[in-house]
């Protein structure tokens, strides 16, 4: 084994790859730019397209009611929604969001209610539906309101107390630290882009290093070269983990760059968990994160290095690798789903287990002996994958596959 | 000096089963010499001089190349080899200079031997004016001359060509034609393999017709004109070819 050579190849390939414009964009443009961009700039989006919708007053139609005026009067005197008059084909209007929802009110409402009757009050919507929802919300929100102020009047009536329908109050607090609280939201997030970045990072070096090399014939003279191939393949491989790491690395800390900035944005947004949203992460916890990722970073770019290399062209090696992409995002995203939590035998499970229990370490909780296993079973998986891209780079027929 | 003795290479290949791309090709060449290979496509020229520059490893059979067996001592004999082919291409984001540089580090060349041996290289060919611009913004010509200086910066005794004028212009063909025979008044061994009748004739000393795998016929361009008494070696190739498949 020669340090030398493989530090020859792997200078090289690092001045190769940093003047080839498709790895430069996947390894420092997209984490650096597009990453922040997307992710928060959807954030923003949404609470905004929320926030608008939170603001207007819906269109609603009122139907029947005509012997209640003063149900009526009270639900036109609203002004968080905006009744508008009883047309038949309702139905249609909510389905084409011409209005967005209909409140049904019972002939003779007010009377029923009088003689202790049980009428029904029906609100139709379109569900799924943002702003539908948000009508329906209201309505509903009014009718409770109209229920208890009529068990009151009764109740009063009758010489009771008011405070007898609510016997005591129900409240929430929240006893979990912030950095448990945030872990918890957004902690399945980060190491699930961590991973998917190593991925997208590794997967273009991967595939110049090998199937391009064929591609552009180099190949033939890389080996009449002294350098033994085991050399040559780690000293790709190097790079192709070089890669791998700097765009998540650039990812993660722009990220939280743009958080930073952002902080006051979202806070303003999240108005309403404004005490335990705060971006509350340790930072010894980002670098445990990058400890466990670490091997998966040596798994994904041996894997991807030594898939590639049995491609004879660019565009081969994409079509092996795409499916490829599915298969490591799959685990990831199953490990951002509430309720997924790690035992003994998904520790065992590639990529699944590192987004699992780097979910845990956001929260700030250290499963040791999880950790240990898990860093030790990803260890075993990158070893594999090394020696089948050294085991793929001694072989004649995939050099020379044409 | 190349020795091949009994080389043989077998693919196996889905459709057609196992061929033999190589069948027991025995020859041998000497220092001041030019060894050409003369085949039609698909012969087995290319793969008998990757086999000797130990790109594939023999099925059956060694060669011993500058003293050093192909099997057991490939990165030795790798050491002592030019390989030069029209598949050798350049990095093309590399510059001339760390295309060079690159290989001869990889050789083990300590750095200033380095340095000037890839000055004096680069002076005989006439590159300087180029040195510094990358490897895919390069005519054909000067590419060429970047693989010439690739082969010769570990300065081997052994040059091996795989139709090193194949697509090339007149011009740069004559570059690399001139560059084969200089490498025998230097007193390297040289073997290349062509299907250009009219550059065999040309260069070598000692000429091989391969056909199929097998090593049909083997002379000086006068022992082979007397052996089939033809004065054209194309005509010669033809007589080979025929006379081997008609009486296999």
């Amino acid at each position: 084994m020669s340090l030398r050579n493989i530090g020859i190849v792997y200078r090289k390939e690092l001045t190769d790859s940093l003047r080839d414009r498709r790895t430069l964009i996947s390894m420092i443009v997209v984490p650096l730019v597009l990453m922040p961009v997307t992710t928060i700039g959807i954030g923003v989006l949404t609470a905004k397209i929320i926030g608008q919708a939170m603001k207007e007053a819906p269109l609603v139609m009122a139907l029947g009611g005509e012997d209640s005026p003063g149900v009526m009067e009270k639900l036109r005197r609203l002004k968080t929604i905006h009744v508008v008059p009883a047309r038949p084909d309702f139905a249609n209007l909510i389905s084409d969001k011409k209005i967005r929802a209909a409140v049904e009110i019972p002939k003779g409402f007010e009377e029923a209610m009088g003689r202790g009757e049980l009428p029904t009050v029906q609100i139709d919507i379109y569900q799924g539906e943002l702003r539908s929802t948000i009508a329906a919300q209201r309505l509903e929100q009014f009718f409770r309101g109209l229920r208890d102020a009529e068990v009151r009047e009764r109740l009063v009536a009758r010489g009771l107390s008011g405070s007898l329908v609510k016997p005591f109050e129900i409240t929430e607090k929240n006893v979990a630290s912030p950095e448990k609280v945030f872990g918890n939201t957004f902690g399945a997030l980060l190491p699930y882009l961590v991973i998917v970045l190593c991925l997208t990072g590794a997967m273009y070096p991967a595939i110049d290093l090998t199937a391009g090399e064929k591609e552009r014939g180099t190949i033939e003279t890389i080996l009449c070269s002294p350098v033994g191939r085991t050399h040559l393949v780690l000293g790709k491989f190097l790079m192709v983990l070089t890669a791998s790491l700097a765009t998540s690395a650039l990812a993660t800390s722009s990220m939280a760059a743009t958080f930073l900035g952002a902080r006051e944005v979202l806070a303003g947004l999240a108005r309403d968990q404004s005490n335990t949203l705060r971006a509350a992460v340790h930072p010894s916890a980002i670098l445990a994160i990058f400890l466990m990722v670490l091997p998966i970073a040596v798994l994904l770019s041996a894997g991807l290095l030594a898939i590639a290399l049995f491609a004879k062209s660019y565009k081969e090696a994409q079509s092996y690798i795409s499916p490829l992409m599915l298969l490591v995002i799959l685990p990831a995203v199953v490990a951002v789903l509430p309720g997924v939590e790690l035992n003994a035998r998904l520790a065992l499970v590639p990529v699944l287990n590192t987004s699992l229990v780097a979910k845990e370490i956001m929260t700030g909780t250290y499963h040791w002996k999880y950790m240990a296993l898990i860093f030790a079973s990803s260890c075993v998986y990158a070893a594999a994958a090394i020696f089948l891209a050294v085991k793929m780079f001694q072989r004649e027929d995939v050099l020379f596959r044409t | 000096m190349i020795k091949a003795q009994q080389l043989s290479k077998r693919f196996y290949d889905k459709k057609r089963g196992t061929i033999r791309a190589v069948d027991s090709v025995s020859f041998h060449c000497e220092p001041g010499q030019i060894y050409g290979l003369l085949g039609a496509n698909g012969a087995g020229k290319t793969t008998t001089l990757r086999m000797l520059a130990t790109i594939l490893e023999p099925t059956e059979g060694t060669a011993l190349v500058a003293g050093y067996d192909v099997v057991r001592q490939a990165e030795k004999v790798r050491a002592r080899v030019g390989f030069l082919s029209t598949a050798t291409a350049l990095y093309g984001r590399l510059t001339a200079q760390e295309m060079v540089e690159y290989f001869g580090r990889l050789h083990g060349i300590d750095e200033t031997l380095l340095e000037r041996r890839i000055e004096e290289i680069f002076r005989r060919l006439e590159m300087q004016e180029f040195c510094d611009r990358r490897c895919d913004q390069l005519s054909t010509g000067m590419k060429q001359k970047v693989s010439i200086a690739r082969t010769l910066v570990h300065d081997p005794p052994v040059m091996i060509f795989d139709e090193p004028t194949l697509g090339l212009d007149v011009m740069t063909a004559r570059t690399i034609v001139a560059f084969i025979r200089e490498c025998r008044t230097q007193g390297k061994t040289v073997i290349f393999s062509t299907h250009v009748m009219s550059e065999a004739e040309k260069l070598c000393d000692t000429i091989g017709v391969i056909h199929n795998g097998r090593l049909l016929a083997e002379g000086t361009l006068a022992e082979l004109r007397a052996r089939y008494g033809q004065q054209e070696l194309e005509e010669i190739f033809v007589r080979v070819v025929e006379e081997k498949t008609r009486r296999p």
